[in-house]
């Protein structure tokens, strides 16, 4: 029993069980009290004395951080910004990769693809899905669907609208109810059934004030009437987060004639039970039925299967990625700093310590009032470091891919905050848990000694070690952040193809069946590119069905001078856009041979097509294209030009050649996909100016007719490299605040070298040391510790690059001017470090050192 | 030093220990032992409340250890002795005053019985 209260008592701090141990024991062994009631005195009492002990170091703690704010500052900011900097990046990696998406059991959705040689995600055609579907045995619910914008006319202002259009069995795929309504039925997946919409929380909310009694309301898209069913709850994103709300896609029977019309997304629920693997074996096994049914159309047609949450791209992965591991190098960096930090003031502190071990604190009592000391400023920067995230992660989402079922802000959850929590732990206890465990194994009353010289030995080789873990942190940080810099401008050199300076464009989809008679469209335009080119200061204006880069895709098979090819394989197939006259001039496409479409190339000519040069090289190499015909889906054609080839699919892709058709030789009715609807316009003008000028235009031509996406090209080449820049931005900060932290432990450490050896230096003065000789000497130690860190430093930037090499546009990862800059700047760093201890131990007066002994 | 009325109200334990050392030195069980059969067994201190009362009264300079022993047949050598201090006195009488006062108060209001 006795052996049981002594355990007890080690609930007690130690000062206060060596004080009233035994007296205790004593008092237990009476036996007044039951064991249970011992016990529970006991842990109400030991907590009551910790508290005190705490209490008292508070109070002590504060007192001496006060004394010295610009220790506390620092440390504060230091901590700060290692939080800050990991809890937004894990905000955004935990949102994008780690939280379960928002329906249920979705480890079970998966994201289904058809696979060619060349193309690993191609959509699906109706008849493949159908097939497909009715074959597999692995899914509780299959379900397809694509995206569209539509023009929403009736309520108010014509707006454009984000429709995601599906069919009924997405529902039960998702397994997410309507807040309000019903969803979709059998019913209305038929083709001719009355048209239904379904409305998103925001689009309810904002477009109709969250009326409830919304349901029944009619409303006009694409001029066509539709009934309000139902209302989805806010959290029900899909497939994007910007859609406003959803119609059925009702399949028609000629959909289902061409295998080669991929356009359906494809997303399924796997039953319980069966394995993603399980899925994929099933999903081939079925690819290859197909594909000997329809040799020619789904020859070498496999299938891709990507859980839901998986099914983004490598590149958006490795982009955070590297900014994770910037930040973990920031944390690090932090926690080396604020070790040495306040090893530097431990020492600083010896003698104060030293006293008030020698009036009886015990070392666990000295220890534990270092890690309050040291507490303080790191909760204080974790708070601080919590600020930073929040405010930071709304300009972080522009990270986040766009099209994820989820909201664009990371929710600040508890697990941020856990997180936040752990961070700020990790650099609180590297601050203050090594150096007091150091203190505490030191404690010993030599620094009572006058004139006694502390940290020398032990401690100043850990101090030094931890500069040079700084110095290896900030070279990799450093490289990265050059070598993703110079993959920036790569991309950024890149040559579009067109001259995307003074082009202003904006987007006016024409709703059908209005506009479905290419003479009527043609009525617009005409009206529209008519009125524009008067305007003093247009040099050129016209229409294509979609901008480059804005939209990759639209790539049609083509066949060349009779010979057959249906199959979509990478090949034969060709970018496919319809242009008004003047586009390449408005885009500043060159024309190399031939004409551009014209006025007159409609519906009473034969069809004509201009082709970019890798087209006319690829189909008709060292001969004379023009002249040529060869046939798409949308029939034979002539080449009447050959132009510059553009990078339609952006900056870093490669793209299919093109092919450009005469948007007034369209067929009635048909391609409404490829209508043109982004109109572009040259000029002189400021955009400002421009912008209300064109408004009026369309409106004159059409007033119901929505204006979209008003952008000039610079803002679409931009926006290519808008994660990029971030990124860069991102880690740029990073790898400066290592830097800086950096010299500031070098700094740290040789100014306290400095003046450890002040005496010692004041001597060999006195002794006819040269000033040079002296400078030398603290330059020479901070080089060491520059190159010490320095070599490790590249062998791991080098190692970094590897990793992330897809992200560096063709620089590299051993790039000769980015690692020969960072060692260079690294240089720099030591010296400015250096400088100012050196100056000092330059400035000595040997008599006064001397004498101070 | 601090003022006494400073350290007011003490709380319950610590006027208790007071009392117990108001005419001789005791250890710490004898303490435990004088408060019970001076409240009738209605308060048994705990060790672990005791101490650390003992530690807090010790700083506040309310007791002292003490290293005279009383008669040598009741001295047990590893025992520590505590002594009350002039200023613990001057505490212990400050409390009583505040204590009373607080008892005529509520006489006053029909609270308590006796004389307002």
């Amino acid at each position: 029993m006795q052996r049981f209260y002594r355990a007890l008592l080690h609930l007690y701090p130690a000062s206060f069980r060596q004080e009233y141990g035994e007296e205790m024991l004593r008092v237990f062994a009476r036996g007044d009290r039951s064991t249970a009631a011992i016990v529970g005195e006991t842990i109400v009492n030991a907590a009551a004395v910790h508290l005190d002990i705490l209490r008292q170091d508070l109070r002590y703690a504060t007192r001496t951080l006060m004394r010295s704010p610009g220790f506390a500052i620092t440390a504060i900011l230091v901590v700060a910004l290692g939080v800050g900097a990991n809890t937004a990046v894990f905000s955004l990696t935990d949102h994008i990769f780690l939280s379960p998406l928002p329906f249920p059991a979705p480890d079970r959705l998966v994201k289904l693809w058809q696979a060619q040689p060349g193309y690993g995600r191609m959509e699906y055609s109706p008849a493949n899905y159908r097939d497909m579907k009715n074959a597999a045995k692995s899914f509780e619910a299959v379900g397809q669907y694509f995206s569209q914008s539509l023009n929403l006319v009736g309520d108010g202002e014509p707006v454009r609208v984000e429709a995601g259009q599906l069919s009924s069995d997405v529902m039960p795929v998702l397994g997410v109810a309507p807040a309000m309504g019903r969803w979709f039925s059998v019913e209305d997946d038929i083709d001719g059934a009355p048209h239904t919409v379904i409305l998103s929380d925001g689009f309810w909310k904002s477009r109709y004030g969250a009326d409830p009694g919304i349901l029944g309301h009619k409303l006009l898209l694409n001029n066509a009437p539709y009934v309000v069913v139902g209302v989805m709850p806010a959290s029900f994103r899909f497939p994007r987060r910007d859609i406003d709300l959803w119609v059925p896609n009702p399949l028609t029977v000629a959909a289902f004639s061409d295998r080669n019309n991929n356009y359906l997304n494809v997303i399924a629920r796997m039953k319980p039970g069966v394995t993603l693997e399980a899925a994929r074996a099933e999903g081939n096994v079925i690819a290859r039925q197909l594909e000997a049914q329809y040799p020619r159309e789904d020859e070498k047609t496999g299938v891709n299967m990507y859980l839901l949450k998986d099914d983004i791209s490598a590149q958006s992965r490795l982009l955070l990625g590297t900014l994770a591991g910037a930040a973990a190098c920031v944390l690090l960096i932090a926690c080396a700093n604020l070790a040495n930090l306040l090893l530097a003031r431990a020492m600083a502190r010896r003698k104060e310590l030293s006293v008030r071990a020698s009036m009886g604190a015990g070392r666990e009592r000295l220890a534990r009032q270092m890690i309050t000391e040291s507490l303080i400023p790191s909760l204080l920067g974790g708070v601080l470091g919590v600020a930073i995230a929040i405010s930071a992660a709304p300009a972080l989402t522009r990270l986040a891919p766009t099209n994820l079922p989820i909201s664009a802000a990371p929710p600040l959850n508890l697990r941020l905050f856990g997180m936040a929590a752990l961070f700020t732990l990790i650099t609180g206890m590297a601050f203050s848990v090594i150096p007091a465990w150091r203190i505490g194994s030191k404690t010993n009353f030599s620094g009572l000694r006058e004139g006694s010289r502390s940290g020398g030995g032990q401690k100043a080789r850990l101090r030094s070690i931890l500069v040079v873990a700084e110095v290896v942190v900030s070279v990799v940080l450093l490289v990265s952040a050059g070598l993703l810099l110079r993959a920036l401008w790569r991309v950024q050199s890149v040559n579009p193809g067109f001259q995307p300076s003074h082009v202003l464009t904006m987007r006016t989809v024409l709703p059908w069946p209005k506009y479905q008679n290419t003479a009527v469209a043609d009525t617009f335009y005409r009206r529209v590119l008519g009125d524009a080119r008067r305007i003093p200061g247009v040099t050129g204006a016209s229409y294509i069905s979609f901008l480059p880069m804005v939209m990759g895709g639209g790539i049609w098979p083509i066949t060349v001078d009779g010979q057959v090819n249906v199959q979509r394989n990478a090949n034969h197939t060709a970018s496919s856009r319809f242009v008004l006259p003047g586009f390449f001039e408005s885009m500043g496409i060159p024309l190399l041979r031939g004409r551009d479409i014209e006025e007159a190339d409609d519906s009473k000519r034969p069809p004509v097509a201009v082709v970019s040069k890798s087209f006319a090289e690829r189909y008709w190499p060292g001969q004379d294209p023009l002249g040529r015909h060869f046939s798409s889906i949308n029939g034979d054609q002539m080449v009447v030009g050959v132009v510059g080839d553009i990078l339609v699919r952006g900056l870093e892709q490669t793209s299919e050649p093109q092919m450009y058709f005469a948007a007034r030789q369209m067929p009635d009715a048909s391609f409404i996909f490829y209508q043109p609807k982004d109109f572009v316009v040259r000029s002189t003008l400021p955009p400002a100016t421009l912008v209300p000028l064109l408004r009026d235009i369309v409106h004159a031509a059409d007033p119901q007719q929505p204006i979209s996406d008003v952008q000039t090209m610079e803002d679409v080449i931009d926006a290519e490299t808008a994660s990029r820049q971030l990124q860069v931005r991102v880690i740029l900060l990073f790898a400066a605040t290592a830097f800086l932290l950096a010299g500031i432990g070098i700094h740290g450490v040789l100014s306290f070298a400095v003046s450890q050896r002040t005496p010692e230096i004041g001597v060999r003065i006195a002794l006819g040391a040269q000033r040079g000789d002296i400078l030398g000497m603290i330059l020479r130690q901070g080089a060491w510790l520059a190159l010490a860190g320095l070599v490790p430093g590249v062998a791991l930037a080098y190692w970094a690059a590897l990793a992330m090499q897809a992200l560096l546009a063709g620089v590299q990862p051993g790039d000769l001017t980015t690692f020969a800059s960072a060692a260079g700047l690294a240089g720099v760093m030591t010296i400015a470090g250096c400088l100012v201890p050196a100056l000092r131990a330059v400035r000595i007066d040997p008599l006064t050192a001397i004498r101070a002994e | 030093m601090n003022k006494p009325d400073s350290l007011l109200p003490l709380q319950p334990a610590t006027f208790h220990i007071l009392m117990a050392l108001a005419y001789e030195d005791r250890h710490g069980y004898a303490i435990i032992q004088d408060v019970a059969a001076r409240t009738a067994g209605e308060i048994k201190l705990s060790a672990g409340t005791l101490y650390r009362s003992v530690q807090r009264m010790l700083e506040q300079g309310l007791i002292v250890e003490t290293r005279e022993r009383p008669a040598p047949e009741h001295d047990d050598e590893r025992r520590r002795y505590y002594r009350i201090t002039p200023f613990g006195e001057e505490v212990a009488r400050a409390e009583a005053k505040r204590l009373a006062q607080l008892v005529k108060m509520a006489r006053a209001s029909g609270f308590a019985a006796g004389k307002a």
